[in-house]
């Protein structure tokens, strides 16, 4: 059976809980043979261990169910009236599911009862003959398990199988002898999620008592009572691990039943379609995999209805035939990520648009102005389906907002890409409820916030003494110089408004978002360890820039900061992944962030930022003369100055802008430095900082100029600094 | 007798700044005193932070910020209910901040009105009656709305 173990012990533990149940229906159902709802659930329950059963192949049990359940289906619709004959009939047709489930639970298989009387029986009280079959199956059939049972002994199955498999997927710590000898409602237990999250509450109580005892411990000096504390320390520690694992589940329990639907529905409507799966063992709260069960399945059915195409149209546009969904999941930031990615044919926006117009959803105008992103978003909205036909698979337009609602309401998002001809990729992003991270905590303003291991790159510690030459600034944006690389700095306590302290060196956390990233300037670094996170409640959802919140060891609560959000609020994120989009433009050349400022006649010149130390705009005022040099008093040295401009061979007589753009009272100033020398570069108006590739494009046409490039669409003069601040300063690089 | 067991209802009693309020009792999950609390830095002033409530995280909310009443001043420390509505999916518990906490008392619906027009906007939405007590008037607040608080990321 291989990989169906797992499910076939699932459908073993289920169907016996529900035969439990059927027990206590039908004692109900004697007490009250009209009761329609419980002749409902009864047939319901056989319904299920049909179906399932013809799923695994078990023709006996399925033959034996399906004659049960037809039976129910007549007292159901209230075709024929339940009377004593029926009701026993049905109670045999109970035990002998439950022998045969022993079977399989023992053996892998069936077994060889299969019942003929009792199906007999069955199918003569459907027709309505009632009395008359009764006595011919008398007592031999109606005894269940423990007959069928000896049957087994010829059976070659070793009865290893089912066991080993229990222990695994449900109870990790149980005794192995107790779960070869059990049988399987034994080992598991189905417990009320809250009595798991009291426990866990408690735990968390506990180990901050712990952690109390310890420190009287370590105060004290008695040996006895430090060993013992010592224990409590690893117990509690073992405590919590368990009590925290019992609400985790893999993503494959929600993942586990999604090959199967993928080929019957692929079978269904004539596609061809493979199931891929990444990082099936990310684990997840179970009340997470419980909401995102429905929501997942209906995306995956929606991404083979309507994502992948037919094998012709696949072949048409040059693709394999057979079509690609890939499940990937991963722990990001402090939250899961799941993608449903397809290599169909993509969403088209203007059929969304279209679509949209006509349900009334949109007007024209406001189509219009959409950009794609809301456009494609628009298949979220409640009533909406892009499908031609309504199939009975989906196309009713009852889905896509029901999945959206069930993942908010667990405080997830969901979002969707796709390009015309290459497929889509829906992304649903979910908080881990209860998961627990590493961390980092740091403390700003105060407070101690964690920050997620997972978006932590490296800490960086500057002295006191070294934060003026090491902290750069652009244009009012602090950078610090990583390794060569321009790292944007965010002050924590600026973005959250608390207080500034006057901290002794500098401590910057460098942190990773999407593709960015920036650096966090915190007061102090804490600690690391692992935090249970917690949601928050529902009121603060709406601050992006908060992941959750968690209980320090000493009791206190401590928010855990979302670093995406974070970089957004601070504008360290959104900036960088256009510079990205560029990056993807023009592959393969390593960019370079370059300075823009205007030139005199309406051109546009860049200065590499790597040589620029900082942006200063001074009053022209503040000019002074010292011989044929001008200079400026700056951070307590005197700045020579070099007008940049004037330093060119101009092209034209009159320049077209002589003041590049800049009012005649204000210098924009770029300072540029070599060792301890520093040099102010008067320029033109600044434009903007971007990246770029510094291929030179075209060769210099006068001095001082090393090249020209197209900047957004613009062609740009590369200053070459060098040799303009040679010919004023020309021991400036003497070392 | 019966009859007027089943009508009157409990409310339990609390001070802000100068009038009496009161919250249907079978909302109240329990009364603490002042409590450390973690601030949550941007959100609205309302939120005054949380609070570890034996391992549940919970938001603590200023009433009188709530109901726009000035702030406290006489240097006392609010008092905690923690309060519960909802079930299920939209639960939600929160601590509210209040002056001084007071008794639970009976109230029969027929002392309780509608709020007079001339009650002011926001404040209005929060107020679910007013009761005429014979020592004064009791505000009994709809603390589902008191809970709702909006919040852009912006």
């Amino acid at each position: 059976m291989g990989d169906l173990d797992g499910l076939v012990t699932e459908f073993l533990v289920e169907s016996y809980e529900n035969l439990d149940r059927l027990d206590k229906e039908f004692v109900e159902l004697e007490k009250n043979p009209g009761n329609r709802d419980v002749i409902a659930s009864i047939f319901r329950t056989i319904h299920t261990v049909k179906g399932t059963s013809g799923f695994f192949g078990f023709e006996k049990l399925q033959l034996v169910a399906h004659a049960g359940e037809n039976l129910l289906v007549r007292l159901r619709d209230g075709v024929l009236t339940l009377n004593a004959d029926m009701g026993s009939a049905l109670l045999r047709t109970v035990d002998a599911i439950r022998g045969i489930l022993g079977n399989i639970e023992r053996s892998g298989a069936e077994g060889a009862a299969i019942y003929p009387e009792l199906i007999a029986e069955l199918e003569a009280l459907c027709t309505g003959r009632t009395v008359a079959a009764a006595p011919v199956a008398p007592a031999p059939v109606a005894e269940p398990a423990p007959q069928a049972a000896p049957a087994e002994a010829v059976h070659p199955v070793p009865s290893v199988v089912l066991p080993a498999v229990s222990s695994e997927t449900a109870s990790r710590g149980a005794d192995p002898a107790a779960a070869a000898g059990g049988s399987l409602a034994d080992q598991n237990l189905r417990v009320d999620v809250r009595v798991l999250d009291r426990l866990m509450n408690l735990v968390g109580e506990l180990v901050l008592t712990r952690n109390q005892i310890l420190q009287l411990a370590g105060s004290a000096a008695d040996g006895a009572l430090a060993t013992t504390s010592k224990r409590l320390d690893h117990i509690t520690s073992e405590l919590q691990e368990e009590v925290m694992r019992t609400r985790m589940q893999p993503i494959e329990t929600v993942w586990g039943k999604l090959p199967r639907v993928v080929r019957d529905l692929a079978k269904q409507i004539g596609k061809q379609v493979r199931l891929e799966m990444e990082g099936k063992d990310t684990e997840l709260d179970k009340s997470i995999i419980e909401a995102i069960k429905d929501p997942l399945t209906h995306m995956v059915r929606n991404s083979v209805d309507h994502g992948v195409e037919k094998p012709e149209r696949r072949i048409a546009a040059g693709k394999p035939a057979e079509g690609r969904i890939l499940l990937r999941a991963y722990h990001e930031g402090g939250k899961v990520t799941i993608e449903i990615q397809d290599d169909g044919g993509g969403i088209d926006p203007a059929r969304i648009k279209a679509k949209a117009i006509e349900k009334g959803i949109l007007t024209a105008e406001q189509a219009a102005k959409l950009p794609e992103r809301e456009i494609l978003a628009l298949i979220f909205a409640p009533g909406f389906s892009t499908a031609e036909q309504v199939t009975n698979i989906s196309g009713r337009g009852v889905g896509m907002d029901v999945v959206r609602t069930n993942i908010e309401r667990i405080g997830g998002s969901v979002d969707i890409g796709s390009k015309v001809g290459l497929g889509t990729t829906i992304t649903i992003k979910i908080p881990l409820t209860l998961a627990i991270i590493p961390a980092l905590v740091v403390q700003s303003g105060g407070e101690r916030f964690a920050i997620p291991q997972i978006n932590l790159l490296e800490l960086v510690r500057i002295d006191t003494d070294k934060i003026a030459t090491e902290i750069e600034d652009v244009y009012g944006a602090p950078v610090y110089r990583l390794r060569g690389q321009l790292l944007p700095l965010v002050h924590l306590n600026k973005v959250l408004g608390l207080p500034e302290t006057q901290g002794a060196a500098l401590n910057i956390v460098v942190l990773q978002a999407d593709e960015n990233q920036f650096g966090l300037v915190v007061d102090n670094v804490l600690d690391t360890g692992e935090i249970v996170v917690k949601p928050l409640d529902p009121q603060l959802r709406g601050l992006a820039i908060y992941a959750g919140a968690t209980i320090m060891g000493d009791g206190s609560v401590a928010l855990i900061l979302d670093v995406f959000g974070l970089g957004a609020r601070a504008h360290a994120v959104g900036k960088g992944r256009e510079g990205r989009t560029d990056a993807t433009a023009v592959a393969g050349e390593p960019k370079e962030p370059l300075l823009l400022f205007q030139s005199p006649d309406d051109g546009r010149m860049g200065i590499p930022l790597s040589q620029v130390v900082r942006l200063e705009e001074l009053p022209a005022s503040s000019v002074e003369n010292t011989g044929e040099v001008e200079v400026v008093q700056y951070r307590g040295e005197i700045l020579p100055l070099i007008r940049v401009f004037q330093m060119l061979p101009e092209r034209r007589r009159n320049p077209r802008n002589p003041d590049a753009g800049v009012s005649p009272d204000v210098l924009p100033v770029v300072v540029h430095r070599h060792g301890e020398r520093h040099v102010g570069l008067v320029v033109g108006r600044i434009i903007d900082t971007v990246e770029e590739s510094m291929k030179l494009q075209k060769a210099a046409s006068r001095a001082g100029i090393k090249g020209c490039i197209v900047v957004s669409g613009k062609v740009t003069e590369i200053l070459d600094v060098e040799a303009v601040v040679r010919t004023v300063v020309p021991d400036f690089y003497r070392s | 007798m019966i009859d007027v067991a089943v009508r009157t209802r409990q409310y339990c009693t609390f001070r802000l700044a100068q009038h009496l309020c009161g919250i249907d009792v079978l909302q109240v999950h329990e009364i603490l005193r002042h409590q450390p609390m973690t601030r949550v830095p941007l959100a609205p002033p309302v939120v005054r932070g949380l609070i570890n409530l034996r391992g549940q995280i919970i938001t603590a909310l200023d009433m009188r910020t709530r109901l726009g009443f000035p702030a406290r001043d006489d240097g006392r420390q609010p008092v905690n209910i923690v309060v519960g509505v909802g079930e299920g999916s939209e639960a939600m518990t929160a601590a509210l901040l209040v002056d001084e906490i007071g008794d639970v008392i009976d109230i029969d619906p027929a002392n309780c009105e509608t709020p007079p027009d001339t009650i002011r906007g926001e404040v209005r939405e929060l107020i679910q009656s007013v009761c005429k007590l014979d020592k004064g008037l009791m505000l009994i607040l709809d603390v589902q709305r008191a809970l709702q608080l909006e919040i852009t990321s912006s």
